[in-house]
């Protein structure tokens, strides 16, 4: 490791660390307890993703049953910490996560012994199939899975290796900073193993690299097994932190979140992961409680991520690192002062119509009342309607204009770069 | 002998409905290597866009019209869509897909809220078309026969049969040959990928009114239809013929089974305790876990025979 990653990393602790503490409720003497539950979630959220992008940014390979090992790991942990509590395990609150990874390691062993025969779509579909079989049995089976209902635990178990209770959040969310770093320092490192290198190799030409002597099933096997023992860690975090693991822990929507973390935050960067799980994070607290709609704004940003930028937010960032090298940043500005009016029109447009469609079916029902952009509206008048096409209409012709003109700037810039380069 | 005729007919109604969905995935992905993750929620659109054009103008322009619209959609999702992120390899097309599911799915929710549409069997349709053994046998279960039936025959008579059948069979294997020869082979994709959703909308149109109409219903047709496209095996129609009357016998039969492991195993001497995990794994009927055993039946056939039933490559 070089001292400037050490340094970043350091850096990132320390931020982890000081930042429930920017958050004081003064009422209560003690952070604010939303912000220490949502940095908890934010910790699990980079587990899942940066183990999830093991796969697919790595190795290439798009799975859909991550969250089979996180909610493996999950469950595990409940019934590990459940033995604990009654004086039948041994082990301090603070290795239980590592109980959890090992657990996902081991389902990870045998589901990833099916799926790694294939690769690219077929991999796709297996791991389709196992994650329904998993979160199918996981309705069906009480014993250890509990059924809807879920297993529940108590974490508070008097093994400690801090002489910890973990009664409060916030030693909770330590405990999460510390296995979140662990684990990422871990991946990390490991991208620069051989079996890292050789994941990528098996990624970008799978013949080439069985034709050098290397067996790409053996490659992508490693590597998935070593994703379901990160997820599993992650699993473990959490059983910790809700003391109950239900049936979404295993099931398909946190795998697709997985998912869209890793791709969103851009899957050919290590960091990117990161970016995309606290992205994800902070939306999904924040928009969710606004909009019921919010399924359909994140599919919309997926799908344009695919289209216009397959290495997602981080990719973005990187490909102006040239340009700012060159010096030649500042001939962006304009085009992207010229693309701001035309997109925020296009997103209002689109934002009101999606909310306008949807209260008329789900928010009427429930009787609520519709508020866009900080002011109540009545859905059944027409100006809204109006003004939402209109936004919608004009700011998507314009919005293409701009983006035409900024195209044609960019490639003239990054031309110039490359042609000094 | 009552419960096994009437099961294996539901069970054949079932299947042909599956059959219907599959085939197109399967005509899909062997051609074009897209694996539609989106085609459960093209279903949806199929009974959504039934019931509205039901409810307007009758069933029988419906069974017309909602195929017409998903075709629509299709082509227009493969020439607008997947074109654009074809360059950048498989695993963009599938993403692409995958987030098509969410926007379809919320647009579903979007326009038709949450609960069930009361989308009906047709009065013309809705008599007792036999008696067996004291059970009828709905007109209407006959008439889904009667529709997939027919679409097999036409899909088979077109591919075997017809020109564009044998361009699209030589697209299947060869596209780069296809295309030299100067067929256009983009052409030929976007007509595969319309008419698998066609397929896929026919399917909704009659299945919507014998399952229900519902928001759920995407996120439950998909992976089994996954299924058997994976346990038929890729690039072939028949297989997928095959694993869809399977998986539809298997679902139908499974339900009216109240066996369990256990029960095989007391003829040998062993009484299961049904108080811990393999204990209740062993205990319980089938009825319980039938949603389970068609993903058993596919993690099994892929850890035995990776190609499927009579797939002719691996991927």
């Amino acid at each position: 490791m070089t001292r400037r990653s050490a340094i970043i990393w350091l850096t990132l602790l320390a931020v982890a660390i000081v930042l429930p503490w920017l958050f004081y409720d003064f009422a209560h003497h003690r952070p604010a307890g939303f912000v220490i539950s949502m940095l908890s979630q934010m910790g699990m959220m980079i587990i899942l993703a940066l183990s999830y992008n093991m796969l697919l940014g790595q190795a290439g390979l798009f799975s859909l049953c991550h969250a089979t090992f996180f909610g493996f790991g999950g469950y595990s942990t409940i019934h590990f910490l459940n033995a604990a509590g009654a004086g039948e395990l041994p082990v301090p609150t603070e290795l239980m996560p590592l109980l959890a990874g090992l657990s996902g390691l081991g389902l990870a062993i045998v589901f990833g012994a099916m799926a790694t025969k294939q690769r690219a779509t077929a991999f796709a579909m297996i791991t389709l199939g196992i994650g329904e079989l998993v979160a199918t049995a996981a309705l069906m089976f009480h014993h250890f899975f509990g059924g809807e209902g879920g297993v529940s635990t108590d974490r508070m178990i008097d093994q400690s290796l801090f002489g910890l209770s973990y009664a409060s959040g916030i030693q909770v969310y330590y405990l999460i900073v510390g296995w979140t770093f662990v684990a990422a320092l871990l991946m990390w490192l490991q991208t620069m193993t051989p079996l890292g290198r050789m994941a990528n190799a098996c990624r970008d030409n799978f013949e080439r690299a069985q034709f050098m002597g290397y067996d790409p099933r053996i490659v992508r096997f490693l590597q998935f097994c070593l994703a379901g023992f990160f997820a599993g860690i992650g699993g473990g975090l959490y059983a910790i932190t809700y003391e109950i693991v239900t049936f979404d822990a295993v099931a398909a929507p946190l795998s697709a979140n997985a998912l869209l973390m890793a791709y969103i935050g851009g899957n050919m960067v290590f960091v990117g992961p990161v970016l995309g799980a606290v992205l994800i994070t902070l939306l999904q607290s924040g928009v969710s409680l606004m909009s019921n709609s919010w399924l359909i704004y994140v599919g919309v940003l997926f799908i344009a991520m695919v289209t216009f930028a397959p290495a997602g937010i981080t990719g973005i960032i990187m490909a102006h690192g040239p340009v700012w090298r060159a010096g030649r940043l500042s001939r962006l500005i304009l085009p992207y002062l010229r693309l701001v009016v035309p997109g925020i029109a296009t997103v209002a447009g689109f934002v009101g119509m999606v909310e306008l469609l949807s209260f008329l079916t789900i928010g009427a029902a429930a009787g609520k009342h519709l508020v866009l952009f900080g002011s109540p509206i009545d859905a059944n008048t027409a100006a809204p309607w109006a003004i939402a096409i209109v936004l919608l209409v004009v700011g998507t012709v314009w919005l293409r204009f701009e983006a035409r003109y900024f195209a044609r700037v960019w490639e003239s810039v990054a031309g110039s770069v490359e042609a000094r380069a | 002998m009552e419960v096994l005729l009437v099961s294996l007919l539901n069970g054949l109604v079932y299947g042909m409905l599956l059959f219907m969905l599959a085939s197109g995935l399967t005509l899909i992905f062997s051609m074009m290597g897209v694996l539609n993750f989106a085609h459960g929620s093209i279903y949806m659109l199929g009974a959504y866009f039934a019931y509205e054009s039901t409810r307007w103008i009758g069933f029988w322009s419906a069974l017309l019209i909602a195929p017409l619209l998903c075709g629509a959609i299709g082509a227009a999702i493969e020439i607008w869509g997947l074109r654009r992120v074809h360059h950048n390899g498989h695993i963009a097309e599938l993403l692409f897909t995958f987030g098509l599911v969410f926007i379809i799915g919320r647009s579903v929710q979007m326009a038709w809220g949450m609960l069930p549409m009361p989308y009906r069997v047709p009065a013309s349709l809705d008599f007792p078309l036999f008696t067996l053994y004291g059970l009828q046998f709905p007109a209407y279960r006959g008439f889904m026969l009667l529709i997939s039936a027919g679409m097999l025959g036409g899909i088979w008579l077109l591919l075997k049969r017809t020109r564009v059948g044998m361009i699209i069979q030589a697209a299947l294997t060869h596209p780069g040959m296809t295309a030299a020869l100067g067929h256009n082979v983009p052409l030929v994709f976007t007509i595969v990928f319309a008419g698998g959703c066609f397929l896929a909308g026919l399917a909704g149109v009659i299945g919507g009114n014998y399952q229900s109409t519902e928001p759920g219903i995407a996120d439950a047709m998909g992976p089994i239809v996954f299924v058997v496209v994976v346990f038929g095996g890729l690039g072939s129609l028949a297989g997928c013929f095959i694993a869809s009357i399977i998986m539809g016998m298997v679902v139908t039969f499974s339900v009216v089974i109240d066996a369990s492991i256990a029960d095989l195993l007391r003829p040998i001497g062993i009484v299961p305790r049904s108080d811990d995990l393999l204990g209740e794994i062993l205990t319980v009927p089938v009825a319980r876990i039938g949603a389970l055993l068609p993903l058993l039946m596919m993690v099994l056939i892929l850890f035995f025979r990776p190609r499927g039933l009579l797939g002719t490559r691996d991927t």
